[in-house]
């Protein structure tokens, strides 16, 4: 297929120019600190202006859920200024330090958890060449990367000395790490049917059709059980058992005040633009537009759009069905979180691999 | 066949019957115990459940206890009354623990309140006030000034005390044990998301699995019985409404009854059907705010703004009435406060009709749910036997199979002239006691309707006087409110204001039944089944 | 250079809300001094976020709680103000809404959630029970008045209040946090001259 519209927007020779500019004037290691550090500075810019915005997406859409208004005095007449002023508050708050807890530990795990979110968040492909990091095995990476944050839960659980946080931690580590199995079995069956573990390959894979489209119904069960672990993962409602408001005031972090909750805050929030990231990536083409077999004139028209606006466009529908989700269900029980897990997702992820092998190999792909 | 009264004195010729104001059977304490027992398992009138245990401080020194039975057969009912021996320990009563479970707690209460020990009580604990509280305060002779405020965290003990009565007549102490040391405690409260309230319950786990709870009351307690004994009877009207906050009215209902029935107050048609409107009405705000704070509780939000987009337009037409929202202090000794408003008939009218027509979206987004039928059914089980001896009524008994609706059963109001169903479920688990709301919701419309266009004209009130003195005796009257049966006990010696004024609280009993309910559940479980049970803290605590 | 006018009462309309000479009199209090531009401003825009995000930790005994649930729920509405959000941790909280009588079984554990709560705090002490005891003031275990136990930053009377008399109380305590001074070197705890609170006859 015709690939030259796709680098139209590629910000690639943008990058390269830059970097071929620096050379010019320093020696190319520091050309290359130069580069990380601004990169590494627009991330974080990047994470935290996208968390005061799914914060507030989350709000208004759960006030028209739930026929009310939502947020609308601070800052004009949406209340776009609402999220702001939360974080201007929570980043003056006092950061209470415990006494009986085990200070390295609770100190670190608040870190812990926004470093994983962060690392797999640098991981997404936002546009043809603005994949910030692009490992060979970037999937594998993600994965690795996303389980730091288990680790985070955990030890914020069990530092902070009360019993309502270990309950809440001891029931994230057992419902995130089963999750993690069937949504990394999903995840391999995308890497089964792209062939490579790189994200922009997969990406690059799904020029001439979104995954979801081309592995028959294989691709599209894999998509629905990615979104409930994946959901699971992000620890969201119904799957919310490790915060759980209603039996464990707020699980894990029940004992963490000021910016060390605020970091638990946004990371949920991150982590669950991270899921749907990764879902628009495997399955829905990432930042490919969608095409339409014979429609040229469509097909000419979306390939105008620039691929950042068709990923994040993707990325937050997906959010929005998320969020609908989370918004509809009552909560599950751990038991029945589990049972999910191991008797229905993981059998049924496991079969969706088969399937999916046994279609490449003999070629019944599209 | 012989009256329950006939059979009594059989069994125990001492006993002798008082008739001022409602019969009263009084039975020498030491055959208290065989006459209770002998009426539980009575083969034709069984008086199986007990209504209620009340304590009273007769002033010279006695102390004694009223008990409340009803049989579940013929909905007979009987009061039988125990002087306490008094001793050197104190004043001591037999237990009945073991006939009615429900005693278990209400033995407590009047431990806690009289200081009237139950020898053979397996948890001699205060109930309502702190462990170290000194003096007994429902006691004539207690000093209101002797337990300043304590500002120092209460400790709990992990023992409690019981005592046995041996047969040369002295005391012995036993220990019992709530919780060892290497249990995991959890306390779950006073100060909880879903808890309902000030309630806290100590939870041992195994796990997440639910080992044992002892519940510990009294965070909310506020003294509403001794401070009722200061007020004449048209002031103690006003503590009614905050007792049990969602059921106001029909709390107000059944205390303006009682006063009424013992002065002799006849009310006009009119007020009878206003209050009987008025409190089908609360009960459909009632479980429309048990809905919301059920699917709150087990973590789904939005059905929650639901039950309460519906119940605020009940809450529009109290306010045009009576002016109040929650609170409304409408229903007054001989009628009603206020003439019903204008738009008061057509209002009601199109709220009927619009509640049954938007019901389908509660089941729709919240009953048919999977996640909500998984949570639900087949948890917290809850045998009939079980929900008779704990006492457990309301929808919580009905969802067991127990027909216990004093409205059916013992009418008052209008109940007797409408047609209406109870509301019977069998299995006793969530999902029923979720039902039973639910589909009482749709009753209380039909009972609405059918009264709604045939309000007679007519005073609203009757002329009382502001200082009421009722006859001396003892009088009570129970009525069916949003979450069971809220009964009135009061002793009058004559005066303008109560000797003792008693109110059955409907949640104790459910809060008393969670350890039987929730044990073997998880702890999830035991939020949302505490969110089925529907209990308000402010009315076990008074 | 110095601003002379922080705290300002002129974007709050002092005729909209009236007996409000406490707060006048603090606002007037902590402007004696001036400020810096640069703190000054930076006060400012603090005072603005933290007014404009309260999140409330419910204590709720009784009525008022119920009301409470009702100015959350869709008809009143609190989110719109940026009360949105309720903490069921206390670590997490900045207002701790006292819904309902407390009694001496209840008072212990009230301090400990206060002393629980990170700084900035404030407590609103909502229904006549909260503030005086309301109806069962005589009685033999209620606390009259919690102000006796914490620091009450706002009352709001009613049994139980409106939701409306509720959103006023709110506002008031959102005006109440938009004088404070958060990089001046007053600390909220010290209580500024002139305004030491009467001593009460013990």
């Amino acid at each position: 297929m015709e690939q030259s519209f796709l680098d139209y927007y590629s910000l690639e020779p943008l990058t390269r120019w830059i970097h071929d500019a620096l050379c010019g004037v320093m020696s190319e290691d520091w050309a290359v600190f130069l580069e990380s550090l601004v990169i590494g500075v627009a991330i974080l810019l990047a994470y935290a202006v996208l968390a005061v915005v799914l914060i507030y997406m989350e709000r208004r859409v759960c006030g028209a859920f739930q026929c009310r208004i939502g947020p609308n005095r601070v800052g004009g007449k949406g209340g776009l200024l609402q999220v702001p002023a939360d974080v201007l508050k929570i980043l003056t708050k006092e950061i209470i330090r415990l006494k009986n807890s085990d200070h390295v530990l609770y100190e670190l795990a608040p870190y812990l958890v926004i470093l994983a979110s962060v690392l797999s968040f640098s991981c997404l492909p936002w546009n043809k060449g603005m994949a910030v990091i692009d490992l060979e095995v970037g999937v594998f990476f993600v994965l690795a990367a996303s389980s730091i944050g288990i680790l985070g839960i955990l030890l914020a659980g069990w530092s902070s000395n009360s019993k309502y946080t270990a309950i809440g931690a001891v029931r994230s580590g057992a419902m995130l790490v089963s999750y993690e199995l069937s949504l990394g079995i999903c995840v391999l069956t995308v890497v089964i049917l792209s062939g490579t573990m790189s994200i922009s390959g997969i990406v690059e894979s799904q020029a001439d059709g979104w995954n979801i489209f081309k592995g028959h119904i294989v691709t599209l069960i894999a998509f629905v059980v990615y979104l409930i672990s994946g959901n699971a993962e992000a620890n969201r409602g119904p799957f919310d058992l490790a915060e759980a408001e209603q039996e464990l005031t707020a699980g894990y972090h029940t004992e963490y005040s000021g910016m060390h909750f605020g970091f638990f805050y946004l990371a949920e929030y991150l982590n669950l633009f991270i899921t749907s990231g990764i879902a628009t990536t495997l399955f829905l083409g990432g930042w490919m537009p969608l095409h339409v077999a014979g429609l040229d004139g469509f097909n000419a028209v979306m390939d105008y759009i620039p691929g950042i606006v068709w990923f994040l466009g993707k990325t937050f529908f997906v959010v929005f069905l998320l969020m609908w989700i989370r918004w509809t269900y009552p909560r599950l029980r751990i038991d029945q979180v589990l049972n999910l897990e191991w008797k229905y997702l993981m059998p049924l992820s496991l079969l969706l691999m088969l399937v999916m092998a046994v279609l490449k190999t003999c070629g019944l792909v599209f | 066949m012989m009256t329950t009264e006939e059979k009594i004195k059989e069994w125990c010729p001492q006993a002798e019957t008082e008739t001022a104001g409602e019969t009263v059977v009084r039975v020498p304490a030491d055959k208290l115990e065989d006459v209770c027992r002998r009426l539980h398992d009575d083969a034709d009138e069984p008086m199986d459940y007990m209504r209620d245990l009340v304590g009273v401080d007769q002033g010279d020194g006695r102390y004694s206890v009223y008990y409340q039975l009803e049989s579940t057969r013929t909905h007979g009912r009987v009061m039988l009354c125990s002087d306490a021996a008094t001793g050197e320990e104190g004043p001591l009563l037999p237990s009945v623990c073991q006939v009615w479970k429900t005693a278990e707690i209400k033995e407590r209460e009047a431990y806690d309140f009289f200081g009237i020990r139950f020898t053979g009580h397996p948890d001699m604990r205060r109930l309502f006030l702190r462990e170290d509280w000194k003096g007994y305060p429902l006691r004539k002779d207690y000093d209101m000034d002797s337990n300043p405020l304590n500002m120092e965290n209460e400790v709990n003990a992990d023992v409690t005390e019981e005592f046995r009565l041996l047969p040369d007549g002295t005391l012995e102490r036993r220990e019992n044990v709530v919780f060892n040391p290497d249990d995991f405690v959890v306390n779950i409260g006073p100060q909880h998301p879903s808890t309902h309230g000030a309630l806290r319950m100590r939870t041992s786990l195994e796990g997440e699995t639910v080992k044992h709870i002892d519940p510990v009351l009294g965070y909310i307690h506020r003294g509403i019985e001794k401070l009722s004994e200061s007020l004449t009877y048209p002031q103690t009207l006003a503590f009614t409404d905050r007792l049990d906050y969602l059921s106001a009215h029909q709390n107000r209902h059944a205390l303006c009854m009682c006063i009424e029935r013992a002065a002799g107050i006849e009310v006009t048609d009119r007020v009878q059907y206003i209050r009987t409107i008025m409190d089908e009405l609360q009960r459909i705000a009632s479980h429309l705010l048990f809905y919301s704070c059920l699917v709150m509780d087990m973590g789904a939000l939005t059905p929650f703004f639901y039950g309460f987009r519906e119940r605020e337009m009940i809450l529009d037409i109290f306010e045009e009435t009576t002016g109040g929202r929650l609170i409304q202090n409408y229903n007054m000794i001989g009628g009603v406060q206020a003439d019903i408003h204008p738009t008061f008939v057509q209002k009601v009218k199109e709220f009927t009709k619009h509640m049954r027509e938007i019901i389908h979206e509660y089941h729709d987004i919240f009953t048919g749910s999977v996640i909500a039928r998984n949570r639900l059914k087949q948890m917290g089980l809850l045998s009939r036997e079980d929900a008779i001896s704990l006492g457990a009524t309301g929808g919580t008994g009905r969802a067991s199979g127990w027909a216990n609706d004093v409205r059916k059963h013992h009418p008052y109001g209008l109940y007797d002239k409408v047609d209406f169903k109870e509301i019977v479920y069998t299995h006793g688990d969530s999902w029923d006691r979720y039902m039973v709301r639910m589909d009482e919701i749709l009753e209380s419309c039909a009972i609405i309707d059918q009264l709604i266009d045939n309000i007679p004209a007519g005073d609203f009130r009757v002329k009382v006087k502001p200082i009421l003195k009722l006859p001396e005796g003892v009088f009570t009257a129970s009525v069916e409110s949003s979450r069971g049966e809220f009964g009135v006990f009061l002793v009058s010696r004559g005066d303008k204001s109560p000797y003792r004024l008693h109110f059955r609280s409907t949640g104790l009993p459910l809060v008393h039944a969670m350890d039987t309910v929730c044990r073997g559940n998880k702890i999830a479980d035991l939020i949302a089944i505490g969110g089925t049970l529907d209990f308000v803290i402010p009315d076990i605590d008074r | 250079m110095e601003i002379k006018h922080l705290p300002t009462t002129k974007d709050m309309r002092p005729e909209e809300f009236k007996d409000n000479d406490y707060l006048l009199r603090m606002a007037e209090e902590l402007n004696r001094e001036g400020a810096g531009v640069v703190l000054g401003l930076a006060d400012k825009l603090i005072n603005w976020g933290r007014s404009n995000s309260v999140w409330s930790l419910a204590l709720g005994t009784s009525c008022c709680a119920i009301e409470f649930m009702a100015l959350g729920a869709a008809r009143y509405d609190m989110a719109r103000f940026g009360f949105e959000v309720t903490r069921n941790s206390p670590r997490q909280a900045d207002l701790l809404m006292v819904l309902g009588t407390i009694n001496y079984r209840m008072a212990p554990v009230l301090k400990r959630l206060y002393d629980q709560m990170a700084e900035p705090k404030y407590v609103v002490a909502v229904g006549g029970c909260t503030i005086s005891g309301g109806p069962f003031r005589k009685s033999y275990c209620v606390v009259d008045g919690i102000d006796k136990i914490v620091p009450v930053d706002v009352y709001i009377p009613g049994c139980p209040p409106r939701p409306e008399a509720f959103f006023y109380g709110m506002m008031q305590l959102q005006r109440k946090i938009k004088m404070e001074r958060f990089l001046g070197h007053r600390d909220r705890n010290e209580v500024p001259q002139g305004m030491e609170r009467k001593e009460e006859k013990a």
